[in-house]
């Protein structure tokens, strides 16, 4: 086995812990802090299904970020869109036979590559020319915005222009999954496209990728309104009621 | 700059964002609250030995308490998004009033205490330690929220920034900096029973006074009763209803209506308050305490039902959190949610028919509304989402022939604070109040403009004052705001039923 098949191989066991133990730790702490008191923001669904309507639009339209601000809207819109494309077609890498649909997206994947980074490219320009958004931005922000550029450009670079062994690359990653390790091409731009998934892989469950799950945890949006109904004591507080004189 | 000292800012064409003026409001701090007021809600009298280390302590004491503050703490991606929704930024142009920027404020001490990245490479994720200067930034810029909940509508992960600055404002009280204003008010709740600090002797001399008024006005005699035993309803609202132009014009209005419809109702000298201001310095201690005192007056006098006046964070606090904090209610009657606005039960009054109004007895007026945040992102009113919006507008349009809403952007859930609410309406605050309220007398201005608007009407003790006071500096006259029950007080029907 080659140094760069071991490494890669190494990495991708590594990331795949860090990612999974890491959001698996995250999640857990969101869901057994308790949220004390009702917030939604209102005007706010009144039973659950109209939750998961609300969280729904949010997650698949991003109905809230729609309201605000037409320009993110359609950056962040066509980035996340054009992303999901993109991982979908990647599934072809990982199963064996290739499922039918994941076929039929193959040639729009392509072009969501594209928009994935027009959109990343959207977002970047605004930190640099909307004095409010310079202001908030770290260099964090835009680390992310260029691992990310990093990932989209050399993945269409093998596609456009150097062109790598994408029958061996299959082979690389069903060897992971089979746990019968295969060796991996050493294209330099291929190892650049890998290398920058592990570390977006491994920085996701420290970084504002968390933006992903939290979405779903956040108080303001995922509640139910129905405070005057119902009481939702939290244990912690629970005790103040002995206190009170009747 | 001296606090009196300041320009007001010119109505702009709505939508325009300032140019950022970094730390123009640094000055603009509110009266850091006495020793005697601090110990006297359980905080430390001024700043702690080891207040550094007690402040993160604190921090993830409420951290493991509060999911809310945790994940909003995690999620913001620095879009943007909210960074033009603020009142506080559109009128000040301080990017520190920016409200992601005012989260990193405590984010950055989050994410250096609390996060990997933050303890290895503070630098690059924009982590911070705790320093003097940075408390100061606290101190100042989380009293510059008024914790009015827009930016969380506009932002695509919920983040609500009164969360994090209330959160911010409960570690800073633990660490012995607290905000006279808000503490001071705490203190006279649980000693005395209202903001005010007004006795039962002097509560009750006030509302003979008003009987009186109301009787020679009218030739009715409607009652205000005080811990009258028995009654149905136990009316909690806010103070100021008992003495604040326009608020008192409210009460007169409630007061009518209970007189019309026949209900029997009472005020408690003993939970002669609705507001409860600890919601806006973040302890649940405090108020589960404040609440506490609705649950025993309510027990006290025997009523069967808890009506609350026209308050905001009141509103807020008894929609949304009275039954956690105060409840269970199983010892009212069940026929009627515990608490019912007072919007809610006049409106149901007025379609059944029970009182009977005279619009054009307003016919001197053209009303526009100002949704309180509190009210319209905070909480509901009847049985459908949105009855927030819809139930004060129904009883306005009962009272009154001519209403016209501001621009859209500016009402419902997208309404702007008046600038005074989360604990801001204080006379040391007066330059942000002031510039504060920009957003909404731009709204009103350009309905006053195209629709010959005379008068906004508002549901809440804090937008009341604040109104009657910051709007002079636009050119408007104080006169202009009005209670929702005022006009209802003008347009009722009073001895018509048979
Ligand atoms: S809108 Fe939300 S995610 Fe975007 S910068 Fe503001 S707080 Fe952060
Ligand atoms: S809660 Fe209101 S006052 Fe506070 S930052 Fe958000 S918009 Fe501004």
């Amino acid at each position: 086995m080659s140094l760069v098949t071991a490494v890669y191989t190494l990495g991708f066991y590594f990331a795949t812990l860090v990612l999974v133990v890491g959001l698996a730790y995250r999640i857990w702490s969101y869901t057994k802090t308790p949220a004390p008191l009702k917030v939604p923001i209102a005007p706010a669904p009144v039973t659950r299904s109209g939750v998961v309507l609300r969280m729904g639009r949010e997650v698949i339209l991003f109905e809230s970020l729609f309201k605000s601000n037409k320009w993110i809207w359609l950056f962040a819109a066509l980035f996340h869109a054009a992303l999901a494309l993109v991982v979908l077609r990647h599934l072809r890498y990982f199963i064996e036979p290739v499922w039918f649909w994941v076929n039929l997206i193959q040639p729009f994947g392509i072009y969501a590559g594209f928009a994935m980074i027009a959109g990343l490219l959207g977002l970047w320009v605004r930190r640099f020319v909307v004095d409010r958004v310079r202001y908030i931005t770290s260099p964090s922000d835009h680390l992310m915005l260029a691992l990310l550029a990093v990932i989209g450009i050399s993945g269409l670079t093998m596609k456009y222009v150097a062109r790598t062994d994408i029958i061996a690359v299959k082979a690389f990653f069903l060897g992971l999954l089979r746990f019968d390790w295969q060796p991996l091409p050493g294209d330099p731009v291929l190892l650049v496209h890998l290398g920058a998934v592990l570390v977006l892989m491994i920085v996701f469950p420290y970084s504002k990728l968390l933006h992903a799950p939290g979405v779903f945890f956040s108080p303001s949006r995922n509640q139910v309104d129905n405070a005057r109904e119902r009481r939702h004591l939290a244990e912690w507080a629970a005790p103040l009621d002995a206190g009170r004189d009747t | 700059m001296p606090k009196d000292e300041f320009k007001t800012p010119d109505l702009r064409v709505y939508g325009e964002n300032p140019a950022l003026e970094p730390d123009s409001m640094g000055h603009s701090s509110p009266y850091k609250a006495l020793p005697e007021h601090q110990e006297s809600l359980g905080f430390p009298g001024e700043l702690v030995d080891g207040w550094h280390d007690k402040a993160i302590d604190k921090m993830g004491d409420l951290l493991s308490k509060n999911r809310a503050l945790k994940v909003y703490l995690d999620s913001c991606v620095k879009c943007g998004a909210c960074t033009d929704k603020c009142h506080y930024y559109l009128g000040t142009g301080d990017p520190k009033n920016m409200p992601v920027a005012r989260q990193d404020l405590l984010r950055q001490v989050y994410r250096r205490h609390f996060t990997l990245p933050g303890k290895l490479f503070p630098g690059l994720v924009g982590a911070k330690d705790l320093s003097e200067e940075v408390l100061e930034d606290w101190y100042t810029y989380f009293h510059q929220c008024s914790q009015c909940r827009r930016c969380s509508v506009f932002c695509p992960y919920g983040i609500d920034t009164a969360e994090i600055s209330m959160a911010a404002r409960e570690i800073m009280d633990h660490i012995g900096i607290g905000q006279k204003y808000c503490n001071e008010i705490i203190a006279k709740v649980h000693q005395i029973g209202n903001n005010l600090g007004l006795p039962e002797a002097a509560l009750i001399d006030t509302l003979e006074g008003l009987e009186e008024d109301v009787e020679e006005e009218t030739g009715v005699a409607v009652r205000f009763p005080v811990n009258e035993e028995g009654a149905d309803v136990l009316l909690v609202t806010p103070s100021a209803d008992f003495f604040a132009e326009p608020h008192v014009d409210g009460l007169i209005g409630y007061a009518k209506v209970f007189h019309q419809a026949g209900i029997s109702w009472t005020v408690s000298s003993y939970a002669s308050e609705a507001a409860n201001f600890a919601l806006f310095t973040g302890s649940y201690e405090h108020m589960h305490k404040i609440s506490s005192r609705i649950r025993k007056a309510a027990q006290e006098l025997g009523v069967k039902r808890i009506i609350f006046g026209e308050c905001g964070h009141a509103w807020r606090v008894a929609y949304s959190f009275l039954n956690t904090l105060a409840g269970p209610w199983d010892f009212l009657d069940p026929a009627y949610p515990t608490p019912q606005h007072i919007c809610e039960v006049t409106l149901d009054l007025i379609e059944r028919g029970a009182i009977n109004l005279d619009p054009s007895a307003n016919d001197d007026k053209v009303l526009t509304f100002h949704d309180s945040c509190n009210v319209a992102r905070a909480s509901r009113m009847g049985d459908t989402p949105g009855g927030q919006f819809h139930i004060p507008r129904a009883v306005i349009k009962a009272a009154v022939n001519k209403f016209v809403d501001m621009a859209p952007d500016t009402i419902h859930e997208k309404t702007f604070c008046c600038g005074g609410g989360g604990g801001l309406l204080t006379d040391d605050l007066t330059e942000l109040r002031v510039k504060g309220a920009l957003p909404r007398m731009e709204a009103l201005q350009d309905v006053v403009d195209t629709h010959g608007v005379t008068h906004m009407a508002a549901i809440c003790a804090i937008c009341k004052s604040q109104f009657t006071k910051v709007m002079p500096y636009y050119g408007f006259s104080m006169d202009m705001v009005v209670s929702i029950h005022q006009l209802v007080s003008e347009a009722i029907l009073l001895g018509t039923k048979e």
